[in-house]
């Protein structure tokens, strides 16, 4: 574990929270990532996993596992109905190191007058990117008693970021003397029922005001073959950044878990097959992701990948490195220099 | 009821036709009765509407009814009471991530909206439930809003 000494942060950081970078004319936000995708790059995200702890040492450990192969990093918000530490203060602890971090916010755990107030506080914490989300169900976490808001869904949620941010106004219609600026997206599963839905679902969410959208995670390509040329051909990719999701699996039994047991991850019996005929089946998980990774950069209309690495964040690098789809880009990191 | 409910979206089409033809007929009367009335008769209108909705659409009375574009599906049924198409946790055989032994209502919606004449209807945005009309009447609502806009 790093100590927090090890970790220097710039005072500059900490006093004038958020990524530091000057207004651009065209973009919402002032952040990293929506720089990266605009300029056309090919970009990669993944996902940090918010520690049960209230040591935030655990949360800058984790991230540095990322550095120099991720443009952003999502924190997740109670990821699979399980209490973590807070999205929006992972977060603003990135932020203030000068990462870009990605806020999750799902639809599960508060009602509309608690997010309003979280997209503020995030915003002025300098939290520059948000994703609206379902979220998964109560039931499908270790405290299943609990009450199951969904005040919002994730267009709504969307349509009230928007409105903030675009309109400077809460739901209420109270004005806002400064607007929440995020660079805002939202969530597509393309491998469950009802398939036919599902692009258009896409545009839904696009309509309402996302403008990039991560996929669930990828383990059929033919699917996301067919969801994208559907994409494509509506238009779509014109108008939001698309990257799909990708993942490892740590053996055939977790991938047999996982399928059965994490609502809406589809893995066909192929890749089962392939991991329980391999030698290594860890390693083999990672050369599927790999695999993927440099699949995904070939399909027509998508803007980058989403690696989730579920206690499996260590190799993250290695794979991103492996696939060589950032090519000889280094996207940024904190020096530790400070 | 729940066999009522899946009959609705099988047969969303003629629900859809019966549902245009008659609620101008239903509305029609309601502003008749609301403006003769002056809403004395809201709770036994309220209660109709209840029953009648209820079964055949497992109506939840949420008060902000959108069944014509949703396919003659209820949302409301959907257990994260989503109003804008299904979540990313459907079953791969179509039912639902929280309760296994039912058809996902979006699924449902879907396969109504596809046999529906307005079936882009179901790509309107809606923004959330206003919870303050929750258990009242869609139908007074209405009528009441063309007597006032009148
Ligand atoms: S699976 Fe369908 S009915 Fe169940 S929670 Fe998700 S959208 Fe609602």
């Amino acid at each position: 574990m790093v100590s927090d000494e090890s970790i220097k942060i710039n005072p500059e950081y900490v006093y004038h929270p958020g990524n530091p970078l000057p207004e651009i004319e065209g973009h919402v936000s002032r952040g990293r990532f929506e720089r990266v995708l605009k300029r056309g790059e090919f970009a990669v995200t993944t996902e940090l996993a918010p520690p049960d702890s209230a040591d935030r040492t655990e949360v800058f450990h984790e991230a540095a596992m990322f550095d120099h192969v991720v443009d952003a990093i999502n924190a997740t918000d109670g990821s699979g109905a399980n209490c973590h530490m807070s999205s929006v203060v992972v977060c603003a602890l990135l932020a203030h190191i000068g990462y870009s971090p990605i806020l999750q916010i799902s639809c599960r755990d508060k009602n509309r007058i608690a997010i309003q107030g979280d997209i503020l506080g995030a915003a002025a914490l300098g939290i520059g990117n948000v994703l609206a989300l379902t979220g998964d169900d109560v039931s499908a976490g270790d405290q299943p008693e609990a009450k199951r808001v969904f005040d919002l869904d994730s267009i709504s949620l969307l349509s009230t970021i928007i409105k903030m941010r675009d309109e400077s106004v809460l739901l209420s219609g109270r004005k806002l003397t400064e607007p929440p600026k995020m660079f805002a997206g939202s969530t597509i599963n393309p491998f469950v029922p009802p398939f036919k839905s599902r692009v258009l679902q896409m545009e839904k969410k696009i309509d309402a005001g996302a403008q990039f959208i991560q996929t669930q995670y990828c383990f059929d390509m033919p699917m996301l073959k067919a969801f994208m040329s559907e994409a494509v051909d509506k238009g779509l990719t014109e108008r939001a950044f698309i990257l799909p999701g990708v993942g490892t699996l740590a053996s055939a039994r977790t991938a047999k878990w996982m399928r059965s047991n994490v609502p809406g991850v589809h893995i066909p019996d192929s890749v089962i097959k392939r991991l329980e005929g391999a030698e290594n089946q860890k390693k083999e998980g990672q050369k599927i992701c790999v695999e993927l990774m440099q699949q995904v950069k070939e399909l027509e209309g998508v803007s980058g990948v989403h690696v989730m690495a579920y206690k499996q964040e260590q190799y993250v690098a290695e794979m991103v490195k492996d696939s060589g789809v950032l090519g000889d880009r280094k996207p940024w990191a904190p020096k530790n220099e400070y | 009821m729940y066999k009522a409910r899946l009959f609705a979206s099988k047969h969303a089409r003629a629900y859809e036709a019966m549902y245009n033809a008659s609620s101008p007929i239903i509305l029609a009367s309601l502003r008749l009765v609301q403006k003769l009335t002056k809403g004395k008769l809201d709770k036994p209108i309220t209660w109709a509407e209840k029953k009648i909705k209820g079964f055949l659409f497992d109506c939840q009375m949420c008060g902000n009814c959108i069944l014509s574009t949703t396919g003659m599906t209820c949302p409301m049924n959907c257990p994260k009471t989503l109003r804008n198409g299904p979540c990313g946790g459907v079953r791969a055989n179509g039912n639902c991530e929280v309760k296994p032994e039912m058809k996902c209502v979006w699924v449902e919606a879907w396969r109504g909206s596809r046999e529906m004449k307005h079936n882009h209807k179901i790509q309107e945005i809606q923004f959330a439930v206003n919870h303050e009309h929750k258990g009242s009447s869609a139908w007074i609502r209405l009528a009441n809003e063309d007597v006032k806009a009148k």
